[in-house]
Order: structure tokens, then C-alpha cells, then sequence
């Protein structure tokens, strides 16, 4: 736990974001028909889902440290990695209709993917109710570890399998793997990899605050 | 220093040899030559700069505060 309060890392991962907003713009990208320069989004949009993983991933990892050894500040930890995971999520589904608009020509076409991204949404806002209708702390705790462990691979079903199974708009479904060598070449791989990374740890950063946050709450609650 | 290095040293590792395509497809061409597009490239840097001086702003002040403690 130590390491959320080391600086460095912060640092290093708002410098990969500003390689990454200067050399998305200015390196070349495949010229692709309907996509032109909206193939750019690629190093935005695809970020948020990956950071939206990373903090739903440490949440579960933490559900699971909570109920093994009962500690109440893994549970904190789990709770404020999902709150910043659904902020990230909301980011990368308002991205993803902007993005669609332009180029599958509606904000919302009941696409696959669409339809399960927004039932996963609603997996997880459903946790953030189930949290807030029980008063009991170990008993809250305990339930929403639970949820929370079996929501998160219902959510990566949704999201990354059953698009995959039927015929989706969004590249990567329909058979095809996600990242194509019709639709990527490695000028784009340069940028996307740095980002996926700075983004996972900027929703890392913004967990850990809130987690600090919670936590001096949490002490100065238990003291009364 | 040495995990940043190492890691830095990671990143470059991405860098291969640029591919070309030969393929007439419309592209922001015009802008870029005139020099617009950087326009927008430093609109963007100075949100995320903001950004990211917010929230290191929050990490003081919380560490500040769990110093008090």
C-alpha cells in the first residue's frame, strides 16, 4: 500500500499522456475510409475502457483480501476502485457515441456492443445500491464483496465475449481480433500501448485519493 | 531513478520501423500544413496539465492532512 504514496509514478504517468496527446496528433495514421482522422480516438476512447479494467481488476482483487481477512480498509479500497472504474466507464461509453456517430452514423444503433456495455453499466450502478441501501458497515461490506466479485466477470462476458459472438459494428467482434492488421499499424501501437498504461495508472491515481479520503473519514467516524 | 529509466527504456522499445500505404483516402492534410493542428494539440495539453496539477494539488493536501493526524 505503500506505493499510492509514492510520487514518481504519478509523474511518469501524466508525462506518457502528454507524449501520447502530442505524437496521437501528429504521427501518421492507416488512411481508412468513413474513419479518417477519427481513427485518432482509437488513443483516447480504447484508455478509458483499459483504465476502467485495471481499477475494476484491483477492486476484485480487494473484494477477495476483504472477505479472506476481513480487514474494513479493503474494503474502502474496493469500494472507491469501482466508484472510479463507473467514472472511467461513463467516459469511454460517451466517447464510444460521439465516436459512433460520425462513423456508424448514430449515437446509439443497438449495436452488441452498445446494448452490453450499457447492461454491464447498469451491473455496476446496481452495486453502488445494494452498498447504499445496508447500514450495517461489516454487513455491507461483506454482501458488496460478494456482488462485486461475481459482477466483475459477468461485466467482461458482456463486454468482451457475447459481442464477439454475433455481428457487431465495432471492430474486433464478428470473428475478427480487436486490434486488426486491417485497422492498426505499428505507427499507431507506438502511442496506444504508452497510453493504455498512463491511463491505468491516472484511474489508479484518482482511486488512491479517493481511498485516502474515505479512509480519514472512516478513522475519524470510528473515533466517535 | 533506475525503475524510471528502465521503464522509459521500455516505452521506447515500441518504436519500429514505420510502415507506408499508398492509398488516396481524405485526410486533415490541409490543416496540418498549415500549421492548425498544433493548435489543438496545445488546447489539449493545457486541460491536462490543469488536470494533473488538480489533482496533485489533492495529494498534498491530503498527505498534509494525514500528517496531522
Amino acid at each position: 500500500m505503500k506505493f499510492i504514496y509514492q510520487t514518481w509514478w504519478k509523474v511518469l504517468a501524466v508525462a506518457i499522456i502528454f507524449y501520447t496527446l502530442i505524437a496521437g496528433f501528429l504521427l501518421g495514421v492507416p488512411r481508412l475510409p468513413i474513419m479518417h482522422e477519427t481513427i485518432r480516438n482509437t488513443y483516447f476512447h480504447v484508455p478509458m475502457w483499459i483504465a476502467m479494467f485495471t481499477v475494476f481488476t484491483i477492486s476484485v482483487i480487494y473484494s477477495i483480501k476483504y472477505l479472506s481477512t476481513g480487514k474494513e480498509e479493503y474494503d474502502l479500497v474496493a469500494v472507491e476502485c469501482v466508484n472510479t472504474g463507473t467514472f472511467f466507464y461513463v467516459l469511454g461509453l460517451v466517447t464510444g457515441m460521439i465516436w459512433a456517430k460520425y462513423t456508424w452514423g448514430e449515437f446509439w444503433s443497438n449495436d452488441p456492443k452498445q446494448n452490453s456495455a450499457a447492461i454491464a453499466f447498469l451491473l455496476y450502478c446496481a452495486y453502488a445500491v445494494l452498498r447504499n441501501s445496508i447500514d450495517e458497515e461489516q454487513k455491507r461490506a461483506k454482501i458488496s464483496a460478494i456482488y462485486n466479485i461475481f459482477a466483475f466477470p459477468i461485466m467482461v462476458v458482456l463486454i468482451m465475449v457475447l459481442p464477439r459472438m454475433t455481428d457487431s459494428l465495432h471492430p474486433g467482434n464478428g470473428g475478427n481480433p480487436a486490434f486488426g492488421k486491417l485497422d492498426m499499424d505499428n505507427r499507431m501501437r507506438i502511442v496506444l500501448y504508452p497510453a493504455f498504461i498512463a491511463w491505468s495508472f491516472i484511474a489508479i491515481w484518482i482511486a488512491s485519493l479517493r481511498y485516502r479520503i474515505r479512509l480519514i473519514e472512516y478513522k475519524r467516524n470510528e473515533i466517535n | 531513478m533506475k525503475k524510471l529509466a528502465f521503464l522509459t527504456f521500455l516505452l521506447l522499445g515500441y518504436t519500429v520501423a514505420f510502415a507506408q500505404q499508398a492509398q488516396p483516402v481524405e485526410m486533415a492534410d490541409t490543416m496540418r500544413s498549415s500549421g492548425k493542428i498544433y493548435v489543438v494539440i496545445v488546447t489539449i495539453i493545457i486541460i491536462f496539465a490543469g488536470l494533473a496539477i488538480y489533482l496533485f494539488t489533492i495529494d498534498r493536501r491530503l498527505k498534509k492532512i494525514e500528517k496531522n493526524k
